[in-house]
């Protein structure tokens, strides 16, 4: 079976102005709803107490409210969380209050309600720790960064590493766009998703890449707009296929890895789709547009000095 | 071309052995388990314990599959968790508060395995149930405490010298000390000096006072505050054991706060009640006129307490002093006979109080007991030697160094406990962490059989040995969590998921440089050749970017981000290894002897 039988090089760059524009138009299209809508950080960032609970029958969401407004806890949002059956409660952090006594007097309260309730996952995160979550986020985000920029430096050339983290910190703020766009839940898994995701992109942009170099030093009569497109053409099916792949485990895990890994696979799916488009349509242009060159890869040889012969 | 040497087959083979034995325990799973384990260091889980431990459980009809000794520990395994539960209250009642009766996981693997040290994937809280806590020690109310402390000792050693003074006062972190004349100032930083070496002097004039400011030392903040994280740390141990918890985690993080993990705890009421109660501490006379009688009532106005060593002494009701006129305790070594001791600064208060307890109990014992939820223990009981006065105290004779530090800590436990709060909490129901383990394997298994129909129709025999490399790969990483002993959480199974689906990009590379070196026309044990040697290069520099992102996110991440981390790291190794040197071992098998190879089965 081969799904990709391309004979002749498609011709990538001459499309790169059209490609570009989109990438520009998508990008500040999740910019927009970053700054407008922002995302919505989960207890991990935010603080505040998350308590998962299972009823033995289909739970009754107004009498849990009440139950909860009755034991002084108003701003309790009550919610299903994948079956009837599960609820999830979410108090937010409010100064004074019990802190991580809080569960107890929840559990305590639905019990005398209730007494078939479970508790399936309690979540306490002071406002100490969300800041310092933040941080350290960040913190993990330049540090990749940097080292992936670093790294294709040396291994390649400063415009690789240049263009890469480009269109690989493009997707990571699409998918953040996506994000905040939907208002789903952005938690440290999620983060470490988009993290993930950092990785992933640039492993997608350094086999382009990689072919790029291979085809400066076989094909060398030809111009760097053509190069680049038949190392994109050669690559393609590679690229298709190895998606493909981790996206079949991604899917995996977004339908049977319950709700907890359903963000994660998310915030993954987003990526890979991405990644594809940025590695190829965008990358490849902005090294184009830096003026990659032969000259990268091969010292030109030196000119003969003819005239100090006799 | 296509040829290993004899070697290189049997390294991959002994590797993959080796990936084997370290996978198979966790196919066999774990037991519920009752692990007892005794309370002090001074008493040893030894046969007679066991004998008990049998006794008991078969006597209450309990039948466990496995009893045996475990280092310092028995260990008894049961069918499931309902007799597990029996057995833990029927051995709490039968061998009394001395034991520490926890509930555990225990192997069933074979004992042969065992002994290679093949363990079982540690499983986190998020998988096994259980709570976390993250702790932050409150440093400002003890360096607070400790200033206070300085005010009233600075106060009544100006009083002792007849040095005029007219004040104490506190401003941030200094201490401003008002004097009238410059003659008294001079005699005031005399004094300050010799006695409160913690602190930096200066000299100020301000409106016709005459000032020292006294200004902690920036090496005694840290060992304040180093001392109110030890301190809390040990007091945190000692609860723990109090909850029966088989292996819990306490450690501190960061500067000033501590990590609680205690698997398996449900009741988190309880655990929160007893991880943040305050321990006191009291001062009195031992009563060595009456008969201790073990089991037996204890006279008028005397009550019972055993020591550390689980001696029972007669101690006096009335109390000379509590905890909160401790300042500090140090472990360290007496001047004269150069003996491991433990050096008490006692405020102003207790410094009179002591004083006048020991003048009128010279050559007799008292004794330090430290009280928890009500119930007291004797930390030590020394004989009063002489009059002690001036606040400094010491106690030695007959200890070791490690003893001097234990009772320094205990009695600081007592004393300046510095108050702790839960900044974090994660609770997870056993029902939860067990959907949780079938949710991640589910969804790994489903993953994994896609990509292994969809490599076989698309590259036929060579989508084969993709497979069983990404098959090698799965094997050797489990092998590896297994062996490190790294704690395995649902985000690390969405790991192992996500580092498949990534690993056969290797393979795909490889494949597909093999089919294109075809199309160009090369005989097919050289394409292959090719298709190998090309795509390494491509699948380094990948995977070597990979590896730079989870170095970084295990650096920075926290809680789930960690986990998934160290799972992608190992995997990024274990994936180089399998889909180049497996695969490779296997094309070579199955193509390699052929010497005219006129086809290969890529699709």
């Amino acid at each position: 079976m081969e799904f990709f039988k391309i004979k002749r090089d498609i011709p990538f760059m001459s499309y790169g102005r059209y490609t570009t524009a989109i990438s520009l138009v998508t990008f500040l299209f999740a910019v927009f709803f970053l700054a407008t809508k922002g995302l919505n950080f989960g207890v991990d960032f935010t603080g505040g107490t998350v308590i998962e609970v299972h009823y033995a029958e289909s739970a009754n969401l107004v009498k849990v409210r009440e139950q909860l407004k009755v034991a002084g806890l108003p701003d309790a949002i009550v919610q299903n969380f994948g079956s009837s059956r599960d609820v999830l409660i979410q108090i937010p952090l409010k100064e004074n209050t019990a802190g991580a006594k809080l569960s107890d007097q929840v559990m305590t309260a639905l019990h005398s309600q209730d007494a078939s309730v479970e508790m399936r996952r309690v979540e306490f995160v002071g406002p100490q720790v969300g800041r310092d979550l933040v941080d350290n986020g960040a913190m993990a985000l330049l540090l990749v960064s940097l080292g992936i920029v670093g790294y294709l430096w040396i291994r390649f050339e400063w415009k690789f590493g240049f263009s890469a983290i480009i269109a690989n910190l493009h997707d990571v703020v699409i998918i953040l766009g996506f994000f905040a766009f939907f208002q789903w839940e952005f938690s440290l898994s999620v983060l470490a998703a988009v993290l993930a995701v950092l990785g992933y992109s640039v492993n997608e942009s350094v086999v382009v890449f990689d072919r790029i170099r291979e085809n400066f030093r076989k094909m060398r009569k030809t111009e760097a707009a053509e190069i680049i497109d038949n190392a994109i053409t050669r690559t393609m099916s590679r690229t298709i296929i190895t998606h493909g792949c981790t996206q079949m485990m991604v899917f995996a895990m977004l339908f049977l890895g319950g709700e907890t890994l359903h963000y994660f696979a998310m915030a993954l799916t987003i990526g890979i789709m991405f990644s594809i488009y940025s590695s190829v349509l965008v990358a490849s242009p902005i090294l184009l547009w830096l003026g990659v060159s032969r000259e990268d890869f091969i010292k030109p040889e030196k000119v003969e000095t003819e005239e100090v012969l006799p | 071309m296509n040829r290993y040497p004899l070697w290189k087959y049997l390294l991959i083979l002994a590797v993959l052995l080796a990936g084997l034995i370290y996978t198979l325990p966790n196919f066999f799973g774990e037991s519920p388990a009752v692990q007892v384990l005794p309370l002090r260091s001074s008493m040893k889980a030894d046969a007679t314990l066991l004998n008990r431990v049998d006794a008991a459980l078969k006597s209450a009809g309990t039948n466990p599959e496995i009893v045996e000794l475990d280092g310092n520990s028995i260990k008894a395994r049961f069918a499931d968790t309902d007799t597990q539960l029996k057995a833990k209250d029927v051995l709490k009642a039968a061998l009394g508060d001395d034991y520490v009766v926890a509930l555990n996981l225990q192997s069933r693997s074979p004992a042969w395995l065992s002994s290679l040290h093949a363990l079982p994937m540690y499983l986190g809280l998020d998988l096994r149930g259980g709570v976390h806590f993250l702790m932050q020690v409150d440093m400002k109310a003890a360096l607070d405490k400790s200033l206070e402390a300085a005010m009233g000792d600075i106060r009544s050693s100006m009083r002792d010298e007849n040095i005029p003074y007219s004040g104490v006062n506190r401003e941030g972190n200094a201490l401003l000390i008002k004097f009238r004349d410059a003659a008294s100032r001079a005699r005031g930083e005399e004094q300050l000096k010799q006695h409160f070496s913690d602190y930096a002097l200066s000299e100020k004039e301000d409106g016709g006072d005459f000032l020292i400011q006294a200004q902690m030392k920036p090496e005694a903040e840290n060992r304040i505050e180093e001392s109110a994280v030890q301190q809390n740390l040990l007091t945190l141990r000692n609860r723990v054991n109090e909850l029966g918890v088989a292996e819990p985690v306490i450690q501190q993080q960061g500067k000033d706060r501590v990590v609680v993990q205690l698997p398996g705890v449900q009741d988190t009421a309880r655990a929160k009640d007893i991880l943040g109660r305050t321990a006191t501490l009291e001062v009195r006379m031992v009563d060595d006129e009456h008969q201790v009688t073990p089991g037996g009532t204890a006279p008028f106005g005397t009550e019972m307490f055993k020591d550390r060593e689980g001696n029972t002494l007669l101690v006096k009701k009335q109390v000379i002093l509590t905890g909160e006129r401790i300042n500090d305790a140090q472990p360290g070594f007496d001047n004269r006979s150069n003996e491991p001791a433990v050096h008490i600064n006692l405020d102003a208060v207790g410094a009179r109080k002591f004083k006048e307890a020991t003048r009128e109990n010279v050559g007799k014992r008292m004794a330090i007991i430290l009280f928890e939820k009500g119930r007291g223990e004797i930390v030590t009981a020394p004989v009063i030697r002489e009059e002690i006065g001036g606040g400094r105290v010491q106690i030695s004779g007959k200890m070791t160094t490690d003893e001097a530090q234990d009772t320094a800590l205990l009695l600081r436990a007592g004393a300046l406990a510095a108050p702790m709060d839960i900044i974090e909490e994660r609770t997870v129901g056993p029902s939860l962490g067990a959907d949780n383990i079938a949710r991640g394997f589910n969804s790994t298994k489903i993953g994994f059989i896609l990509i292994a129909v969809f490599m076989v129709a698309y590259y036929m025999m060579f989508g084969m040995i993709s497979v069983l490399a990404l098959a090698a790969n799965l094997l050797l990483l489990v092998a590896l969590l297994s062996m490190l002993q790294a704690t395995l959480t649902l985000p690390g199974m969405a790991g192992i998921a996500l580092t498949l689906g990534m690993a056969i990009d290797s393979n795909v590379l490889i494949n597909e440089r093999i089919r294109e070196e075809l199309r160009n026309g090369i005989t097919p044990q050289a394409a292959i050749n090719a298709g190998y040697e090309h795509a390494f290069a491509t699948i380094l520099d990948s995977n070597l970017t990979n590896l730079i992102v989870g170095i970084a996110l295990f650096l920075f991440g926290s809680g789930p981000i960690k986990g998934f981390a160290v799972v992608l790291c190992l995997g990024i190794l274990t994936s180089m290894f399998s889909s180049v040197l497996v695969s490779r071992a296997l094309v070579n098998l199955i193509y390699g002897r052929r010497a005219r190879l006129t086809s290969v089965s890529i699709g």
